[in-house]
């Protein structure tokens, strides 16, 4: 399983998409870096980068090179490995490729530029952004044959996660604005693991006095310490879950 | 000797000198000089004084209790003496006009809400100057109660107040006329200064931070103008409240961070001017409710949560050559009816562009963002803060304004920052 790794990874990181995007975030972080006046906005600004592009890539070339390596897969389904840990190598082979992308283009000139405590939760965040997306990569591609649908169900999981899921919340808080609906609505925002995600960032960027009673919410129910193991825990969920269910389907699968 | 008293001319110039020397009455007032020796230094000589002797207070820690001066004195301290309340009395008591309280050192006054103890109370005496003060640990520092012509300059005032009910003001003024207040540092009290039926006062250059309310409050206090101060991380601000014609310029007003707090409160003000102001990170920069022709230019808004909150309250007030940077909303409103007008200033979120090279923008600008809109109406949708669906409905709406007021906006916005 090492090897088949090993192997996987030095495949991915030869590959040109992901060699193309570390160098576009990196030109976006170090320029964010260099045009923001102050150290702080940089990082808000990355922050809100993170949270845009890093789920998308993800779960686009998760899809996309499941689809792509069909045949290697064949083949090494033919020889005798536990389908679980070929399944396994590759989950982990794209995570480490992307965990070593996002620390060229992102990590590195956070450490240089800004090596504070919201730098560092950016990176964590990122890193599990990252695989969660590729987990549900991982579902969608083994859920559909065909992969245009497969992609096309990607992008329709990525756009229901960054938009759709937020047009609901804006659209249930307005129809229900004459019932007591702040709370739930919070606890099925933290669903979601790019919103979870966007609300440690602001209760760690000192934006809850700008959100009146809603912050004080945020900051009651995740500015505490358990309030943010809660959210490690959920994008720890996200990463397995879909991960889990992607595994029993590849292990039934008649290849 | 009986000859010359005949004499009219010699006795004219007799009572000539006379005249002459009866200023020299009072200049010829004498010094006292008090040490450090028993329990009542200050209070014997204080028995012994006539009007306008100057009294020298030695270096020495002095705890005499309440120090009443009933006539015009001058009191000088050298090095700072200690006068001590012991957390029981109030310090100073003046009850006469022309006091000169100076180069003093005023710490533990008594602290109890009923009867507001202070290091230096004056009550109705005119001409009172305190300058050159220390104040430590007092429950109010100076109260001036319908005092007049009163000269409050370069004291600092320092106490560690944690609850409002627990701690005074910094300086008080009640019922008070033509006040200057001066280069005063106060820090840690309830309010840095506050201001009730105080009219014609300035207030100038002093710094208020950290206060546990507002670094300076205004209630009921017309014809007054404050410049050049600053106001730093004090717990809600500034509040400026039912008053008519103050004026406000060149003062700073930074930090002010947290759920209810702003930069500026102003609320029923009219007929004012707020010029030249720097609003610097503070939660909201301006809060106004019910307040009227009210001329607001060449203020810098910096990286405030809120720049402005106008209520819908608010008429016929002018906003013009502001500069608006890096705040999250630049402005905040309750209501669809504007009846202020924004023209001239410059928003760095202004995407519009300028052909004629006039520096005036050729498209206008809608300084409401629809997401603050939906925010006033909801406010749980603060959930979504910085969510990228909320980003693309506010540029959506910038470019098909359906939700946001029609006429909130700036015909006329600069390309370039006006100051």
């Amino acid at each position: 399983m090492k090897e088949l790794l090993i192997l996987i990874s030095k495949d991915i990181l030869k590959n040109r998409t992901i060699i193309a995007f570390a160098i576009l975030l990196f030109c976006i972080t170090w320029s964010v870096f260099i045009l923001e006046d102050s150290n702080e906005k940089a990082l808000h600004t990355l922050g809100n980068l993170v949270l845009m592009v890093v789920p998308l890539i993800s779960i686009l070339f998760s899809t996309i090179y499941i689809y792509n390596s069909t045949e290697f897969i064949e083949l090494l389904v033919s020889q005798p490995l536990k389908r679980k840990s070929i399944w396994m190598s590759l989950f982990a082979g794209i995570n480490v490729s992307m965990i070593f992308a996002l620390f060229v283009s992102i990590f590195l000139p956070i450490l240089f530029y800004s090596p504070t405590y919201l730098g560092f939760l950016i990176m964590l965040l990122a890193i599990f952004l990252s695989a969660v997306f590729i987990s549900l990569g991982f579902l969608s591609s083994i859920l559909f044959k065909d992969k245009a649908r497969g992609i096309g169900f990607s992008m329709i999981l990525w756009l229901f996660f960054a938009l759709i899921f937020d047009g609901l919340i804006l659209f249930f808080l307005f129809q229900f604005s004459d019932y007591p609906i702040e709370k739930p609505m919070t606890v099925i925002a933290a669903l979601n693991p790019i919103d979870v995600s966007r609300i440690l960032l602001l209760t760690e960027m000192d934006n809850e006095a700008l959100m009146g009673y809603t912050g004080a919410l945020f900051q009651k129910q995740f500015g505490s310490i358990y309030g943010k193991m809660i959210i490690v825990c959920i994008l720890v969920l996200w990463v397995f879950i879909p991960y889990y269910f992607s595994l029993i389907k590849f292990s039934n699968k008649d290849i | 000797m009986g000859r010359a008293f005949n004499d009219g001319t010699m006795r004219f110039e007799i009572a000539f000198v006379i005249l002459i020397l009866v200023p020299f009455k009072i200049w010829a007032a004498k010094y006292y000089t008090v040490a450090n020796s028993s329990s009542s230094d200050i209070i014997n000589t204080l028995k012994k004084v006539k009007d306008y002797d100057t009294i020298y207070i030695k270096k020495g820690h002095y705890k005499e209790g309440n120090i009443k001066i009933s006539r015009p004195l001058t009191i000088i301290g050298l090095n700072y003496p200690i006068i001590d309340g012991e957390l029981k009395y109030e310090l100073i008591s003046i009850a006469s006009n022309d006091v000169i309280i100076k180069g003093l050192k005023l710490i533990n006054s008594g602290h109890s809400a009923l009867d507001d103890p202070c290091a230096i109370k004056v009550y109705n005496a005119s001409n009172i100057v305190i300058e050159h003060n220390i104040f430590e640990n007092n429950f109010f520092g100076i109260y001036i109660q319908e005092g007049h012509n009163c000269l409050i300059r370069n004291n600092k005032l320092n106490a560690e107040g944690i609850n409002e009910h627990e701690i005074g003001n910094g300086i008080h003024a009640w019922k008070s006329t033509d006040l200057k207040i001066v280069a005063n540092t106060i820090k840690g009290h309830r309010d840095g200064i506050y201001f009730e039926f105080v009219t014609h006062s300035v207030i100038w250059r002093n710094i208020a931070e950290n206060n546990i309310r507002y670094g300076l409050h205004f209630m009921f206090s017309n014809d007054d103008a404050y410049f050049t101060n600053t106001f730093r991380a004090n717990g809600a601000g500034v509040a400026v409240m039912y008053s008519k014609k103050v004026v406000m310029i060149n003062n700073k007003f930074e930090n002010n961070w947290g759920a209810a707090a702003y930069g500026l409160l102003l609320k029923d003000i009219t007929d004012s001017t707020i010029s030249g102001n720097h609003f610097l990170s503070n939660t909201m920069g301006i809060l106004m409710e019910g307040s009227n022709r009210i001329e607001i230019d060449k203020n810098i808004f910096n990286s405030n949560g809120w720049a402005l909150r106008v209520q819908a309250s608010c008429m016929e007030n002018k906003f013009y050559k502001n500069d608006f940077l890096n705040n999250t909303f630049d402005i905040g409103t309750n209501g669809s009816v504007v009846l202020n007008n924004f023209d001239h200033n410059y928003w760095d979120k202004y995407k519009g562009y300028d052909l004629n090279k006039d520096n005036i923008g050729d498209v206008p600008y809608r300084p409401l963002s629809l997401y603050s809109v939906i925010i006033e109406k909801n406010n749980a949708a603060m959930l979504l803060f910085r969510s990228l669906f909320i980003t693309l409905l506010d540029r959506s709406e910038k470019i098909f304004p359906t939700i946001t007021p029609e006429n909130f906006i700036d015909n006329y916005p600069s390309m370039k920052a006006n100051i």
